[in-house]
């Protein structure tokens, strides 16, 4: 059993990395909207001269 | 932090221009936030101090939002000595700053979030490593592998607590400092002392460890917090997500062209060429008509409505078929849309006084738990003195009153942001206790149980005055009145002016024209001015019953009389239907002719009506009804019955949706159909429900729970467990509120989805008592 003194510290080692994932994820901006991006799959895109300006739109709000 | 600040920055004039304003008497408001706020404790605390400073007139505290308006003298007291008094309670305000604060909310969440995933990972590695020990404890492990075990979950523990847990102590701090008893300090006693303990006993190698039980009871409690706060946040932060109505681009039309401008940079006078299918990026008129505008976002009703060239169109509605021109009003913090959120987070800082009593309780409760704990603590440490610790710890742990603090606000919160989805405005917290024990409603007719949209059928004249001469008359004198009837007049040549135009409440229009002082109204009215007697009377019967007759006249008598019809609002009968099966008795006070009246009422069904008053004499029938045990809701177009609306327990009134401001009614209803107003009636009824129950379930569950840990049967785990779900429990059912409701109307962001059909067993369950839902 004495590999749980290696498996142990190599688990809270992967935990570190998780917690470090996480935390780039939210300073990133993932959880900022949880709800936006659901609809952005039924909204319309087909303005064609704004079309480049369409995915930034919940970004200039938000901030 | 707060203490080292340099208040005197925001003194400075550039920072200063951007958060305070300054009124016409000579005082100045300031918009912060304040950090650090988190229950409706803090808010009292902060307002109670500042209140007593000489020199501050008012302070009003968001306990959702933080938002906060501060008014006070500047000759008598300086912003920087305010802000000053604010952070030596233990908070911190920064100045709102319109869209730039969204980052400190934002990080202020994502700083909440980040430190519920701490606790969560680190709660399951902790936990798991507690299996082991306990496994390992009846099957035998040895000294050094236990002693292992114990140093990694120390290891895991420590900055959960520390990190994950900083904000419990930091309440409860601020708790201590200010003297006022808040559920913080039984929670940070308790984590305190579990993590201290097991520190000790794991450099002492003897004794339990209680990291496990320590880590679950900050997750929870985190999680229970985040979603709280995220979820009233949400709820009453309509500014923020009606924001997401506006297209962020807007194509201007200039002289020389077109250009595509940011929709912050548009001013008043502008012409934007709107495209199909997208919204309005701001106020106006519409150059070219008619549109089909959907108007859903702001009424909750599907069916788009048709609008003329020169109407008003609002930011966030959509144009439907046709490009179209506006000539924009009002832009960005001026635009009905943002009034409607500016009103809904105004109403979310009134603390009813319920809310208040819940606060009270909590805090008496927070004594008594210490009370218990410490009683507890001394009977065991006689029993049996290796049980004390745990046993406290559980009691402390157990009786936590969170579920109690999170019972009443997360129900209003949740609440009002759904009937102010559904078009229903909640103005006053107050409001919706009151809606609830509504037992009689007062209609105003004209423009509330009838349509605004009046219309001219006949005019009669004498012989003297042409038809067309007359009605320019009256269009002269209307065009200066808000009230219903001047809009029949309206879309008529605009050939004569008034002067002097002054309204009588019960008569109607007094003003010049020419040099002819006229009168436009009921007969009594006009028939007043007249200095030679009355020739001409009109007195023939008007070609359909029931019509509204608006008479004209000057010093020599009579000149014309117009009829008027008017046309019942559509869900009138539906409403009054519900209404009835509520047990709600419905009657109608109205200033107009007796006949119009009484025909309105009868087709309705309604008994009990009364013409031809007063302002002064629907107060006074309001007044003579409440005396008689009857709890009013007034209902009226909130411009003409303002008297009517004040006098009420609790008022609504019918926004046409541009002049939202005028209003000084509790609540205002923006649809154009009155049936859905029933579902205000409901939503209060079933939200006072959700808080009785809440409150019975917090209150039992802590009477249930005491015995048992107090008696040693529960370990500090299970305490943390239940307390959690008690809390979420709470919140759920909370939550319910904010579904959107099968009754009358359909969801006002999602037009015909299958959401009813998922919800329609789920209320039938809990529509026992309210049969009107099954009419739905």
């Amino acid at each position: 059993m004495t590999i749980i003194y290696l498996l142990i510290p190599l688990g809270l080692l992967l935990l570190l990395v998780a917690v470090g994932a996480f935390f780039w994820a939210v300073r990133s901006g993932q959880f900022d909207d949880l709800e936006a991006p659901a609809w952005r799959i039924i909204l319309d895109d087909d303005r064609a001269p704004a079309a480049g300006a369409e995915p930034d739109k919940h970004d200039e709000h938000r901030q | 932090m707060a203490a080292t600040r340099d208040w005197q920055t925001f003194d400075r004039p550039a920072i200063r221009r951007q958060f305070v304003r300054r009124e016409n008497d000579g005082t100045e408001i300031a918009e912060l936030l304040i950090q650090g706020v988190h229950c409706a404790a803090c808010t009292w605390r902060i307002e109670s101090t500042l209140r007593k400073l000489p020199g501050v007139v008012s302070i009003e505290v968001n306990p959702v939002t933080t938002r906060t308006e501060l008014h006070w003298h500047p000759d008598q007291l300086q912003l920087p000595e305010l802000l000053k008094r604010i952070a030596d309670l233990g908070f911190t305000p920064v100045p709102f700053l319109g869209h730039g604060n969204q980052n400190t909310i934002e990080e202020a969440r994502r700083l909440a979030l980040r430190r519920l995933l701490v606790a969560g990972l680190g709660m399951m590695q902790v936990s798991s490593y507690a299996v082991a020990m306990y496994m390992g404890a009846f099957q035998g492990m040895d000294e050094q592998m236990e002693e292992f075990f114990r140093l990694i979950s120390l290891l895991v523990a420590t900055p959960i607590v520390l990190y994950s847990g900083a904000p419990f102590f930091a309440g409860a701090w601020r708790n201590i400092r200010t003297r006022t008893p808040g559920m913080d300090i039984p929670v940070a006693l308790a984590i305190g002392s579990a993590w201290s303990a097991s520190v000790w006993n794991t450099f002492a190698g003897t004794g339990e460890i209680y990291f496990d039980s320590a880590t679950m009871f900050v997750f929870f409690l985190s999680g229970t917090r985040y979603l709280e706060a995220a979820g009233r946040y949400r709820a009453l932060d309509l500014t923020h997500s009606l924001a997401q109505y506006l297209p962020a681009t807007a194509v201007r039309v200039t002289a020389t062209g077109s250009e595509e401008v940011g929709i912050m940079e548009l001013v008043r006078g502008d012409h934007v060429l709107v495209a199909p299918g997208t919204g309005f990026p701001a106020d106006g008129i519409l150059l070219d008509g008619p549109a089909h505008v959907d108007e859903s976002m702001l009424t909750g009703e599907s069916m788009p409505v048709v609008k003329a060239q020169g109407d008003a169109v609002v930011a966030g509605t959509v144009n439907l078929n046709a490009a179209t021109h506006i000539a924009v009003n009002k832009t960005g913090p001026d635009t009905v849309l943002a009034q409607i959120g500016r009103m809904v987070t105004q109403a979310g800082m009134e603390k009813p006084r319920f809310l208040q009593l819940t606060d009270r309780i909590a805090s008496i409760i927070v004594i008594a738990i210490m009370v218990v704990a410490t009683a507890a603590g001394m009977v065991w440490w006689i029993i049996e003195p290796t049980r004390v610790f745990e046993i406290v710890l559980t009691v402390l742990v157990v009786t936590c009153p969170c579920a109690l603090a999170i019972a009443t606000p997360a129900a209003f919160a949740f609440a009002t942001g759904r009937l102010a989805r559904d078009g229903f405005l909640i103005r006053r917290g107050a409001a919706l206790p009151a809606l609830a024990t509504v037992s009689r409603v007062i209609f105003d007719k004209t423009g509330t149980l009838t349509v605004n949209a009046l219309r001219i059928t006949n005019t009669i004249t004498r012989a003297d005055c042409p038809p067309a001469h007359a009605k320019a008359l009256a269009a002269a004198l209307e065009a200066h009145s808000a009230h219903p009837i001047a809009h029949a007049f309206t879309g008529m040549t605009h050939s004569i002016r008034a002067r002097n135009v002054r309204m009588v409440a019960g008569g109607g229009l007094e003003g010049i024209a020419g040099d002819e002082l006229l009168r436009i109204g009921n007969r009594e009215f006009v028939t007043a001015i007249a200095t030679a007697g009355v020739a001409v009377d009109f007195s023939e019967p008007p070609i359909l019953t029931g019509q509204r007759l608006i008479f004209l006249g000057n010093t020599a008598g009579l000149l014309a009389r117009f009829e008027i019809a008017e046309d019942l609002r559509p869900g009138a009968r539906e409403l009054l239907d519900s209404l009835g099966h509520r047990g709600i008795s419905s009657v109608i006070a109205s200033g107009d002719q007796a006949e119009a009246v009484a025909n309105l009422a009868n087709s309705l069904g309604i008994r009990d009506w009364r013409a031809r008053m007063l302002p002064e004499d629907k107060l006074q029938w309001l007044r003579d009804m409440q005396q008689n045990g009857q709890r009013i809701a007034a209902v009226g177009d909130g411009i003409n019955d303002s008297p009517l609306l004040a006098g009420a327990d609790v008022s609504i009134a019918m926004g046409s949706g541009t002049s939202m401001a005028h209003y000084s009614a509790d609540c205002v209803w923006l649809g154009a159909q009155l049936n859905g107003l029933d579902k205000a009636f409901a939503m209060a009824q079933q939200t006072m429900r959700i808080v009785k129950q809440n409150m019975v379930w917090a209150l039992g569950y802590n009477l249930l729970a005491v015995p048992l840990a107090v008696t040693g049967s529960i370990a500090p785990w299970m305490a943390a467990l239940g307390m959690s779900l008690s809390s979420l429990l709470v919140m759920l059912n909370a939550l319910r509120l904010s579904l959107p409701q099968g009754s009358a109307g359909k969801p006002a962001l999602i037009a015909g989805t299958p959401r009813n059909a998922i919800l329609a067993p789920d209320q039938n369950r809990d529509s026992g008592s309210d049969p009107t839902k099954l009419a739905a």
